[in-house]
Protein backbone atom coordinates (compact mmCIF):
# COMPACT_ATOMS: atom_id res chain seq x y z
CA UNK A 1 0.00 0.00 0.00
CA UNK A 2 1.26 3.47 -0.83
CA UNK A 3 1.93 5.99 1.88
CA UNK A 4 -1.02 8.07 0.79
CA UNK A 5 -3.32 5.05 0.81
CA UNK A 6 -2.22 4.19 4.33
CA UNK A 7 -2.78 7.75 5.43
CA UNK A 8 -6.20 7.77 3.78
CA UNK A 9 -7.12 4.63 5.68
CA UNK A 10 -5.98 6.16 8.93
CA UNK A 11 -8.04 9.30 8.28
CA UNK A 12 -11.05 7.20 7.47
CA UNK A 13 -10.87 5.34 10.78
CA UNK A 14 -10.04 8.43 12.82
CA UNK A 15 -13.14 10.14 11.48
CA UNK A 16 -15.61 7.28 11.51
CA UNK A 17 -14.62 5.35 14.64
CA UNK A 18 -15.60 7.80 17.41
CA UNK A 19 -19.26 8.22 16.38
CA UNK A 20 -19.50 4.53 15.43
CA UNK A 21 -18.15 3.32 18.78
CA UNK A 22 -20.33 5.77 20.69
CA UNK A 23 -23.49 4.57 18.95
CA UNK A 24 -22.51 0.90 19.20
CA UNK A 25 -22.09 1.29 22.95
CA UNK A 26 -25.01 3.60 23.72
CA UNK A 27 -27.54 2.62 21.08
CA UNK A 28 -26.96 -0.88 19.73
CA UNK A 29 -25.76 -2.50 22.99
CA UNK A 30 -28.72 -1.16 25.04
CA UNK A 31 -31.12 -2.40 22.36
CA UNK A 32 -29.56 -5.88 22.45
CA UNK A 33 -29.62 -5.89 26.24
CA UNK A 34 -33.32 -5.16 26.07
CA UNK A 35 -33.71 -8.34 24.04
CA UNK A 36 -31.93 -10.47 26.66
CA UNK A 37 -33.74 -8.70 29.48
CA UNK A 38 -37.06 -9.79 28.03
CA UNK A 39 -36.02 -13.43 28.67
CA UNK A 40 -34.77 -12.81 32.21
CA UNK A 41 -36.51 -13.04 35.57
CA UNK A 42 -37.38 -9.87 37.46
CA UNK A 43 -35.07 -9.04 40.36
CA UNK A 44 -36.27 -9.26 43.91
CA UNK A 45 -36.21 -5.49 44.39
CA UNK A 46 -36.91 -4.43 40.82
CA UNK A 47 -34.43 -4.57 37.97
CA UNK A 48 -33.33 -7.94 36.66
CA UNK A 49 -32.41 -11.20 38.39
CA UNK A 50 -28.83 -12.28 37.61
CA UNK A 51 -28.46 -13.81 34.16
CA UNK A 52 -26.20 -16.56 35.51
CA UNK A 53 -26.76 -18.37 38.77
CA UNK A 54 -25.08 -21.58 39.95
CA UNK A 55 -23.25 -21.87 36.66
CA UNK A 56 -26.44 -21.87 34.64
CA UNK A 57 -28.05 -19.27 32.42
CA UNK A 58 -31.41 -18.29 33.85
CA UNK A 59 -33.61 -17.57 30.89
CA UNK A 60 -37.36 -17.83 30.78
CA UNK A 61 -40.29 -17.30 28.46
CA UNK A 62 -42.40 -16.16 31.40
CA UNK A 63 -42.97 -12.59 30.17
CA UNK A 64 -44.07 -13.80 26.75
CA UNK A 65 -46.42 -16.35 28.33
CA UNK A 66 -47.74 -13.54 30.48
CA UNK A 67 -48.25 -11.23 27.51
CA UNK A 68 -49.98 -13.76 25.30
CA UNK A 69 -51.94 -15.25 28.21
CA UNK A 70 -53.84 -12.10 29.09
CA UNK A 71 -56.26 -10.32 26.78
CA UNK A 72 -55.62 -6.98 28.43
CA UNK A 73 -52.25 -6.63 26.65
CA UNK A 74 -53.66 -7.46 23.23
CA UNK A 75 -56.42 -4.97 23.93
CA UNK A 76 -53.98 -2.19 24.79
CA UNK A 77 -51.89 -2.93 21.69
CA UNK A 78 -55.04 -2.90 19.57
CA UNK A 79 -56.19 0.37 21.15
CA UNK A 80 -52.78 1.91 20.45
CA UNK A 81 -53.03 0.94 16.79
CA UNK A 82 -56.56 2.36 16.60
CA UNK A 83 -55.50 5.66 18.19
CA UNK A 84 -52.47 5.82 15.86
CA UNK A 85 -54.71 5.06 12.87
CA UNK A 86 -57.30 7.69 13.83
CA UNK A 87 -54.56 10.26 14.47
CA UNK A 88 -52.94 9.53 11.11
CA UNK A 89 -56.25 9.80 9.26
CA UNK A 90 -57.19 13.12 10.88
CA UNK A 91 -53.67 14.45 10.26
CA UNK A 92 -54.03 13.51 6.59
CA UNK A 93 -57.42 15.26 6.32
CA UNK A 94 -55.99 18.41 7.96
CA UNK A 95 -52.68 18.29 6.10
CA UNK A 96 -53.89 17.77 2.55
CA UNK A 97 -55.62 21.09 1.88
CA UNK A 98 -52.80 22.99 3.56
CA UNK A 99 -50.04 21.16 1.66
CA UNK A 100 -51.96 21.60 -1.58
CA UNK A 101 -52.41 25.33 -0.94
CA UNK A 102 -48.70 25.84 -0.18
CA UNK A 103 -47.68 23.86 -3.26
CA UNK A 104 -50.09 25.92 -5.41
CA UNK A 105 -48.95 29.31 -4.11
CA UNK A 106 -46.30 31.41 -5.90
CA UNK A 107 -42.75 30.12 -5.41
CA UNK A 108 -41.59 33.17 -3.48
CA UNK A 109 -44.19 32.62 -0.75
CA UNK A 110 -43.69 28.89 -0.29
CA UNK A 111 -40.70 28.97 2.09
CA UNK A 112 -42.51 31.38 4.38
CA UNK A 113 -45.67 29.28 4.37
CA UNK A 114 -43.64 26.16 5.23
CA UNK A 115 -41.83 28.03 8.00
CA UNK A 116 -45.23 28.97 9.44
CA UNK A 117 -45.99 25.23 9.70
CA UNK A 118 -42.68 24.45 11.43
CA UNK A 119 -42.68 27.34 13.95
CA UNK A 120 -45.40 26.18 16.37
CA UNK A 121 -43.91 22.72 16.19
CA UNK A 122 -40.61 24.10 17.48
CA UNK A 123 -42.13 24.95 20.84
CA UNK A 124 -41.70 22.41 23.61
CA UNK A 125 -43.77 19.25 23.27
CA UNK A 126 -45.17 19.61 26.80
CA UNK A 127 -46.23 23.19 26.11
CA UNK A 128 -48.24 22.02 23.11
CA UNK A 129 -49.95 19.39 25.26
CA UNK A 130 -50.49 21.90 28.07
CA UNK A 131 -52.27 24.21 25.61
CA UNK A 132 -54.91 21.52 25.18
CA UNK A 133 -55.34 21.12 28.93
CA UNK A 134 -56.25 24.81 29.02
CA UNK A 135 -58.50 24.60 25.96
CA UNK A 136 -60.36 21.39 26.78
CA UNK A 137 -60.64 21.80 30.55
CA UNK A 138 -63.47 24.37 30.52
CA UNK A 139 -65.26 22.41 27.74
CA UNK A 140 -65.39 19.35 29.98
CA UNK A 141 -63.57 17.26 27.38
CA UNK A 142 -60.40 16.70 29.37
CA UNK A 143 -59.58 13.07 30.30
CA UNK A 144 -61.55 11.63 27.36
CA UNK A 145 -60.41 9.74 24.24
CA UNK A 146 -61.28 12.87 22.23
CA UNK A 147 -58.72 14.86 24.23
CA UNK A 148 -56.07 12.19 23.57
CA UNK A 149 -56.70 12.25 19.81
CA UNK A 150 -56.77 16.07 19.75
CA UNK A 151 -53.39 16.21 21.50
CA UNK A 152 -51.92 13.53 19.26
CA UNK A 153 -53.08 15.29 16.08
CA UNK A 154 -51.82 18.66 17.28
CA UNK A 155 -48.37 17.35 18.19
CA UNK A 156 -47.86 15.27 15.02
CA UNK A 157 -49.58 17.31 12.29
CA UNK A 158 -46.39 18.89 10.82
CA UNK A 159 -44.97 15.39 10.25
CA UNK A 160 -47.80 14.82 7.76
CA UNK A 161 -47.84 18.30 6.20
CA UNK A 162 -44.12 18.45 5.35
CA UNK A 163 -43.64 15.18 3.39
CA UNK A 164 -46.97 15.74 1.66
CA UNK A 165 -45.96 19.25 0.59
CA UNK A 166 -42.53 18.02 -0.54
CA UNK A 167 -44.30 15.53 -2.79
CA UNK A 168 -47.04 17.84 -4.11
CA UNK A 169 -44.55 20.56 -4.93
CA UNK A 170 -42.80 18.29 -7.44
CA UNK A 171 -45.94 17.53 -9.49
CA UNK A 172 -45.82 18.69 -13.09
CA UNK A 173 -48.60 21.30 -13.55
CA UNK A 174 -48.96 20.38 -17.22
CA UNK A 175 -50.51 17.06 -16.18
CA UNK A 176 -53.46 18.88 -14.64
CA UNK A 177 -53.73 21.17 -17.65
CA UNK A 178 -53.76 18.15 -19.93
CA UNK A 179 -56.50 16.56 -17.79
CA UNK A 180 -58.49 19.78 -17.96
CA UNK A 181 -58.09 19.98 -21.75
CA UNK A 182 -59.38 16.45 -21.94
CA UNK A 183 -62.49 17.58 -20.13
CA UNK A 184 -61.82 16.36 -16.57
CA UNK A 185 -63.63 18.31 -13.86
CA UNK A 186 -61.94 19.58 -10.68
CA UNK A 187 -62.82 16.45 -8.69
CA UNK A 188 -61.68 14.05 -11.43
CA UNK A 189 -58.43 15.99 -11.81
CA UNK A 190 -57.79 15.63 -8.12
CA UNK A 191 -58.85 12.01 -7.76
CA UNK A 192 -57.24 10.68 -10.96
CA UNK A 193 -54.07 12.81 -11.12
CA UNK A 194 -53.02 14.55 -7.90
CA UNK A 195 -54.09 11.90 -5.37
CA UNK A 196 -52.36 8.88 -6.96
CA UNK A 197 -49.20 10.91 -7.54
CA UNK A 198 -49.16 12.02 -3.91
CA UNK A 199 -49.29 8.49 -2.47
CA UNK A 200 -45.53 8.29 -1.74
CA UNK A 201 -45.82 11.52 0.27
CA UNK A 202 -48.84 10.17 2.12
CA UNK A 203 -46.98 6.99 2.99
CA UNK A 204 -43.92 8.81 4.38
CA UNK A 205 -46.19 11.08 6.38
CA UNK A 206 -48.13 8.09 7.68
CA UNK A 207 -44.93 6.47 8.95
CA UNK A 208 -43.81 9.72 10.59
CA UNK A 209 -47.13 10.11 12.44
CA UNK A 210 -48.16 6.51 13.15
CA UNK A 211 -44.84 5.35 14.63
CA UNK A 212 -44.33 8.03 17.31
CA UNK A 213 -48.02 7.90 18.30
CA UNK A 214 -47.64 4.16 19.01
CA UNK A 215 -44.96 4.83 21.63
CA UNK A 216 -46.46 7.95 23.18
CA UNK A 217 -47.13 7.90 26.92
CA UNK A 218 -47.23 11.54 27.99
CA UNK A 219 -50.32 12.57 26.01
CA UNK A 220 -52.60 9.76 27.31
CA UNK A 221 -51.28 10.46 30.78
CA UNK A 222 -51.91 14.21 30.70
CA UNK A 223 -55.04 14.40 28.54
CA UNK A 224 -56.60 10.94 28.80
CA UNK A 225 -58.59 9.12 31.44
CA UNK A 226 -57.68 5.87 33.15
CA UNK A 227 -59.17 3.87 30.29
CA UNK A 228 -57.09 5.58 27.62
CA UNK A 229 -53.69 4.04 28.35
CA UNK A 230 -51.57 2.91 25.39
CA UNK A 231 -48.49 0.72 24.87
CA UNK A 232 -46.24 3.60 25.95
CA UNK A 233 -48.01 3.91 29.30
CA UNK A 234 -47.78 0.17 29.82
CA UNK A 235 -44.02 0.23 29.19
CA UNK A 236 -43.50 3.23 31.43
CA UNK A 237 -45.49 1.52 34.19
CA UNK A 238 -43.30 -1.60 34.06
CA UNK A 239 -40.07 0.36 34.24
CA UNK A 240 -40.95 3.05 36.75
CA UNK A 241 -43.89 1.87 38.83
CA UNK A 242 -44.41 -1.89 39.08
CA UNK A 243 -40.71 -2.34 38.29
CA UNK A 244 -41.12 -5.51 36.24
CA UNK A 245 -38.24 -4.81 33.86
CA UNK A 246 -38.39 -8.11 31.96
CA UNK A 247 -42.05 -7.51 31.09
CA UNK A 248 -41.23 -3.90 30.20
CA UNK A 249 -38.47 -5.14 27.91
CA UNK A 250 -40.79 -7.63 26.24
CA UNK A 251 -43.36 -4.90 25.61
CA UNK A 252 -40.64 -2.58 24.25
CA UNK A 253 -39.34 -5.34 22.02
CA UNK A 254 -42.79 -6.06 20.60
CA UNK A 255 -43.24 -2.33 20.00
CA UNK A 256 -39.85 -2.23 18.24
CA UNK A 257 -40.89 -5.11 15.99
CA UNK A 258 -44.20 -3.38 15.18
CA UNK A 259 -42.32 -0.18 14.36
CA UNK A 260 -39.79 -1.95 12.13
CA UNK A 261 -42.57 -3.78 10.28
CA UNK A 262 -44.47 -0.53 9.75
CA UNK A 263 -41.35 1.33 8.59
CA UNK A 264 -40.56 -1.44 6.10
CA UNK A 265 -44.17 -1.48 4.90
CA UNK A 266 -44.31 2.28 4.35
CA UNK A 267 -40.90 2.32 2.64
CA UNK A 268 -42.14 -0.40 0.31
CA UNK A 269 -45.44 1.41 -0.32
CA UNK A 270 -43.67 4.72 -0.95
CA UNK A 271 -41.00 3.33 -3.27
CA UNK A 272 -41.19 4.92 -6.71
CA UNK A 273 -40.62 1.55 -8.39
CA UNK A 274 -43.89 0.24 -7.04
CA UNK A 275 -45.71 3.42 -8.05
CA UNK A 276 -44.70 3.10 -11.67
CA UNK A 277 -45.77 -0.50 -12.11
CA UNK B 1 -50.43 23.02 -9.56
CA UNK B 2 -53.95 24.14 -10.25
CA UNK B 3 -56.31 23.27 -7.47
CA UNK B 4 -57.09 26.82 -6.51
CA UNK B 5 -60.55 27.02 -5.14
CA UNK B 6 -61.73 29.39 -2.40
CA UNK B 7 -62.73 26.59 -0.05
CA UNK B 8 -59.23 25.16 -0.27
CA UNK B 9 -57.79 28.45 0.92
CA UNK B 10 -60.38 28.55 3.67
CA UNK B 11 -59.44 25.05 4.81
CA UNK B 12 -55.73 25.94 4.75
CA UNK B 13 -56.39 29.05 6.80
CA UNK B 14 -58.38 26.99 9.32
CA UNK B 15 -55.45 24.57 9.70
CA UNK B 16 -53.04 27.47 10.30
CA UNK B 17 -55.46 28.71 12.96
CA UNK B 18 -55.52 25.23 14.48
CA UNK B 19 -51.71 25.30 14.65
CA UNK B 20 -51.44 28.74 16.26
CA UNK B 21 -54.52 29.37 18.42
CA UNK B 22 -53.68 26.92 21.24
CA UNK B 23 -50.21 28.43 21.64
CA UNK B 24 -51.62 31.96 21.45
CA UNK B 25 -53.94 31.07 24.34
CA UNK B 26 -50.95 29.92 26.42
CA UNK B 27 -49.11 33.20 25.75
CA UNK B 28 -52.14 35.42 26.39
CA UNK B 29 -52.98 33.77 29.72
CA UNK B 30 -49.39 34.18 30.89
CA UNK B 31 -50.23 37.90 31.22
CA UNK B 32 -53.63 37.32 32.80
CA UNK B 33 -54.23 38.60 36.31
CA UNK B 34 -56.03 35.48 37.48
CA UNK B 35 -55.05 32.14 38.94
CA UNK B 36 -57.34 30.38 36.46
CA UNK B 37 -56.63 29.97 32.77
CA UNK B 38 -60.27 30.51 31.94
CA UNK B 39 -61.21 34.14 31.61
CA UNK B 40 -59.36 37.36 30.88
CA UNK B 41 -59.27 39.54 33.99
CA UNK B 42 -56.52 42.08 33.44
CA UNK B 43 -52.90 42.53 32.43
CA UNK B 44 -50.12 41.53 34.81
CA UNK B 45 -46.52 40.40 34.74
CA UNK B 46 -46.68 38.87 38.19
CA UNK B 47 -46.42 35.29 36.87
CA UNK B 48 -43.06 36.17 35.38
CA UNK B 49 -41.98 37.69 38.69
CA UNK B 50 -43.12 34.53 40.46
CA UNK B 51 -41.22 32.46 37.94
CA UNK B 52 -37.94 34.29 38.55
CA UNK B 53 -38.38 33.83 42.30
CA UNK B 54 -39.01 30.09 41.96
CA UNK B 55 -35.77 28.48 43.11
CA UNK B 56 -36.63 24.97 41.87
CA UNK B 57 -37.55 26.27 38.44
CA UNK B 58 -34.35 28.33 38.14
CA UNK B 59 -32.29 25.36 39.25
CA UNK B 60 -33.97 23.15 36.65
CA UNK B 61 -33.38 25.80 34.00
CA UNK B 62 -29.68 26.01 34.91
CA UNK B 63 -29.40 22.21 34.67
CA UNK B 64 -31.13 22.20 31.29
CA UNK B 65 -28.82 24.90 29.98
CA UNK B 66 -25.65 23.16 31.17
CA UNK B 67 -26.79 19.80 29.79
CA UNK B 68 -27.83 21.30 26.45
CA UNK B 69 -24.53 23.15 25.98
CA UNK B 70 -22.41 20.09 26.80
CA UNK B 71 -24.54 17.55 24.94
CA UNK B 72 -24.79 19.77 21.87
CA UNK B 73 -21.01 20.33 21.79
CA UNK B 74 -20.17 16.63 21.97
CA UNK B 75 -22.98 15.64 19.59
CA UNK B 76 -21.83 18.26 17.09
CA UNK B 77 -18.30 16.84 16.98
CA UNK B 78 -19.46 13.21 16.74
CA UNK B 79 -22.33 14.03 14.37
CA UNK B 80 -20.07 16.01 12.04
CA UNK B 81 -17.65 13.06 11.92
CA UNK B 82 -20.54 10.70 11.19
CA UNK B 83 -21.92 13.01 8.49
CA UNK B 84 -18.52 13.25 6.77
CA UNK B 85 -17.98 9.49 7.03
CA UNK B 86 -21.42 8.75 5.59
CA UNK B 87 -20.89 11.07 2.64
CA UNK B 88 -17.23 10.22 1.91
CA UNK B 89 -16.98 6.49 2.45
CA UNK B 90 -20.28 4.82 1.60
CA UNK B 91 -18.50 1.49 1.02
CA UNK B 92 -17.17 -1.50 2.97
CA UNK B 93 -18.01 -1.86 6.66
CA UNK B 94 -19.07 1.77 6.75
CA UNK B 95 -22.06 0.96 4.56
CA UNK B 96 -23.79 0.07 7.84
CA UNK B 97 -23.06 3.49 9.36
CA UNK B 98 -26.16 5.35 8.09
CA UNK B 99 -28.38 2.66 9.63
CA UNK B 100 -26.62 3.02 12.98
CA UNK B 101 -26.73 6.82 12.87
CA UNK B 102 -30.27 7.30 11.59
CA UNK B 103 -32.22 4.56 13.44
CA UNK B 104 -32.15 6.39 16.81
CA UNK B 105 -33.72 9.38 15.02
CA UNK B 106 -36.62 7.31 13.65
CA UNK B 107 -37.39 5.18 16.73
CA UNK B 108 -40.13 6.19 19.18
CA UNK B 109 -38.28 8.04 21.94
CA UNK B 110 -39.58 5.80 24.69
CA UNK B 111 -37.61 2.85 23.29
CA UNK B 112 -34.31 4.74 23.49
CA UNK B 113 -35.26 5.91 26.99
CA UNK B 114 -36.01 2.49 28.49
CA UNK B 115 -33.14 0.68 26.77
CA UNK B 116 -30.68 3.29 28.09
CA UNK B 117 -32.24 2.99 31.55
CA UNK B 118 -31.67 -0.78 31.42
CA UNK B 119 -28.12 -0.32 30.19
CA UNK B 120 -27.14 2.30 32.77
CA UNK B 121 -28.63 0.43 35.72
CA UNK B 122 -28.05 -3.22 34.85
CA UNK B 123 -24.81 -3.13 32.86
CA UNK B 124 -22.89 -0.04 33.96
CA UNK B 125 -24.45 0.13 37.45
CA UNK B 126 -24.39 3.90 37.08
CA UNK B 127 -26.28 6.18 39.46
CA UNK B 128 -28.73 8.05 37.25
CA UNK B 129 -28.18 11.78 37.02
CA UNK B 130 -26.37 14.38 34.97
CA UNK B 131 -24.05 11.87 33.25
CA UNK B 132 -26.83 9.52 32.15
CA UNK B 133 -28.89 12.46 30.85
CA UNK B 134 -25.88 13.79 28.93
CA UNK B 135 -25.09 10.46 27.30
CA UNK B 136 -28.74 9.99 26.32
CA UNK B 137 -28.98 13.47 24.79
CA UNK B 138 -25.76 12.99 22.82
CA UNK B 139 -27.06 9.65 21.52
CA UNK B 140 -30.26 11.06 20.03
CA UNK B 141 -28.62 14.26 18.72
CA UNK B 142 -25.79 12.70 16.69
CA UNK B 143 -28.14 11.60 13.91
CA UNK B 144 -29.66 15.07 13.45
CA UNK B 145 -26.24 16.75 13.19
CA UNK B 146 -25.06 14.04 10.78
CA UNK B 147 -28.08 14.57 8.51
CA UNK B 148 -27.49 18.34 8.32
CA UNK B 149 -23.72 18.03 7.74
CA UNK B 150 -24.16 15.32 5.12
CA UNK B 151 -26.76 17.43 3.28
CA UNK B 152 -24.28 20.31 3.23
CA UNK B 153 -21.45 18.08 1.92
CA UNK B 154 -23.67 16.41 -0.67
CA UNK B 155 -24.25 19.72 -2.40
CA UNK B 156 -20.53 20.27 -2.94
CA UNK B 157 -18.30 19.79 -5.92
CA UNK B 158 -15.92 16.87 -5.22
CA UNK B 159 -13.27 18.40 -7.45
CA UNK B 160 -12.34 21.11 -4.92
CA UNK B 161 -11.16 18.41 -2.51
CA UNK B 162 -9.23 16.71 -5.31
CA UNK B 163 -7.69 20.05 -6.25
CA UNK B 164 -6.49 20.56 -2.68
CA UNK B 165 -4.96 17.08 -2.65
CA UNK B 166 -3.30 17.59 -6.03
CA UNK B 167 -1.75 20.79 -4.73
CA UNK B 168 -0.09 18.71 -2.03
CA UNK B 169 -2.39 19.31 0.93
CA UNK B 170 -2.45 16.59 3.56
CA UNK B 171 -5.87 15.18 4.54
CA UNK B 172 -5.77 17.31 7.68
CA UNK B 173 -4.86 20.46 5.72
CA UNK B 174 -7.61 19.73 3.21
CA UNK B 175 -10.07 19.33 6.05
CA UNK B 176 -8.99 22.44 7.95
CA UNK B 177 -8.61 24.82 5.00
CA UNK B 178 -11.22 23.55 2.53
CA UNK B 179 -13.83 21.23 4.02
CA UNK B 180 -14.31 22.86 7.42
CA UNK B 181 -14.94 26.42 6.20
CA UNK B 182 -17.40 25.08 3.63
CA UNK B 183 -19.44 22.97 6.05
CA UNK B 184 -19.15 25.41 8.99
CA UNK B 185 -22.70 26.80 8.59
CA UNK B 186 -24.03 23.22 8.59
CA UNK B 187 -22.06 22.41 11.73
CA UNK B 188 -23.42 25.49 13.47
CA UNK B 189 -26.97 24.70 12.42
CA UNK B 190 -26.41 21.16 13.73
CA UNK B 191 -25.20 22.55 17.05
CA UNK B 192 -28.27 24.77 17.41
CA UNK B 193 -30.52 21.89 16.42
CA UNK B 194 -29.07 19.54 19.05
CA UNK B 195 -29.11 22.34 21.62
CA UNK B 196 -32.84 22.82 20.98
CA UNK B 197 -33.51 19.07 21.02
CA UNK B 198 -31.65 18.67 24.30
CA UNK B 199 -33.24 21.61 26.11
CA UNK B 200 -36.70 20.46 24.92
CA UNK B 201 -36.37 16.73 25.53
CA UNK B 202 -38.84 15.25 27.94
CA UNK B 203 -39.45 11.57 27.15
CA UNK B 204 -35.90 10.21 27.18
CA UNK B 205 -34.82 12.44 30.06
CA UNK B 206 -37.83 11.23 32.04
CA UNK B 207 -36.43 7.67 32.02
CA UNK B 208 -32.74 8.35 32.58
CA UNK B 209 -32.86 11.30 35.01
CA UNK B 210 -33.26 9.33 38.24
CA UNK B 211 -34.47 11.10 41.34
CA UNK B 212 -31.81 13.70 42.07
CA UNK B 213 -31.61 15.80 38.93
CA UNK B 214 -34.40 17.74 37.30
CA UNK B 215 -34.51 19.62 34.01
CA UNK B 216 -36.89 22.30 32.78
CA UNK B 217 -39.20 19.92 30.86
CA UNK B 218 -39.30 17.52 33.84
CA UNK B 219 -40.18 20.43 36.11
CA UNK B 220 -42.92 21.59 33.72
CA UNK B 221 -44.26 18.04 33.53
CA UNK B 222 -44.53 17.66 37.28
CA UNK B 223 -46.27 21.06 37.48
CA UNK B 224 -48.87 20.39 34.78
CA UNK B 225 -49.56 16.91 36.14
CA UNK B 226 -50.76 18.48 39.36
CA UNK B 227 -52.61 21.60 38.25
CA UNK B 228 -52.93 24.31 35.64
CA UNK B 229 -50.97 27.39 36.71
CA UNK B 230 -50.21 30.65 34.93
CA UNK B 231 -46.59 30.20 36.01
CA UNK B 232 -46.40 27.34 33.49
CA UNK B 233 -47.79 29.71 30.84
CA UNK B 234 -45.02 32.18 31.68
CA UNK B 235 -42.21 29.64 31.45
CA UNK B 236 -43.75 28.28 28.23
CA UNK B 237 -43.83 31.74 26.70
CA UNK B 238 -40.17 32.35 27.57
CA UNK B 239 -39.16 28.94 26.17
CA UNK B 240 -41.03 29.67 22.93
CA UNK B 241 -39.22 33.00 22.63
CA UNK B 242 -35.88 31.24 23.14
CA UNK B 243 -36.62 28.55 20.53
CA UNK B 244 -37.81 31.16 18.02
CA UNK B 245 -34.57 33.10 18.47
CA UNK B 246 -32.48 29.96 17.97
CA UNK B 247 -34.42 28.98 14.84
CA UNK B 248 -34.00 32.49 13.49
CA UNK B 249 -30.22 32.34 14.02
CA UNK B 250 -30.01 28.85 12.52
CA UNK B 251 -31.99 29.87 9.45
CA UNK B 252 -29.64 32.83 8.92
CA UNK B 253 -26.55 30.60 9.23
CA UNK B 254 -27.62 27.76 7.01
CA UNK B 255 -30.71 28.69 4.99
CA UNK B 256 -30.59 25.48 2.95
CA UNK B 257 -29.92 23.08 5.85
CA UNK B 258 -33.29 23.80 7.43
CA UNK B 259 -35.28 24.03 4.25
CA UNK B 260 -37.52 21.15 3.22
CA UNK B 261 -35.82 19.86 0.11
CA UNK B 262 -38.19 19.21 -2.77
Amino acid sequence: MTKRGLRGDLTRWLVSLPPTVFLLVFFLAPTLIMVTASFQNPGEFGGLAPLFAEGQARLTLETYRFFFGDWIYAEIFLRSFLVAGATTLICLIFAYPLALTIAASPKRHRDLLVLLVILPFASNFLIRVYAWIILLGPAGLLYTPIAVIAGMVYVHLPFMILPLYTNLEKHDPTLLEAAQDLGAGAWTRFWRVTWPLSLPGIWSGTALVFIPVLGMFAIPELLGGTGDILIGNLIKEQFLESRDWPLGSTLSLLLTLAVLALAALSAWAASPRRQRS
Amino acid sequence: MKHRTPWLWGAALAVYAFLYLPLAVVVIFSFNDSQLNAQWVGFTTRWYAKLFADGEMLHAAANSLAIALTAASVATVLGTMAGIAMQRWPTGVLRALPGLVLTPVAMPEILLGVSLLLFFREVLDLTLGLVSILVAHITFSIGFVAIIVRARLAGMDESIFEAARDLGASPWQTFRCVTLPLIAPGILAGFLMSFTLSIDDFVITFFVAGVGVTTLPLQIYSMIKVAVSPEVNAVSTLLMALTLTLIFIASRLAPDALKVKP
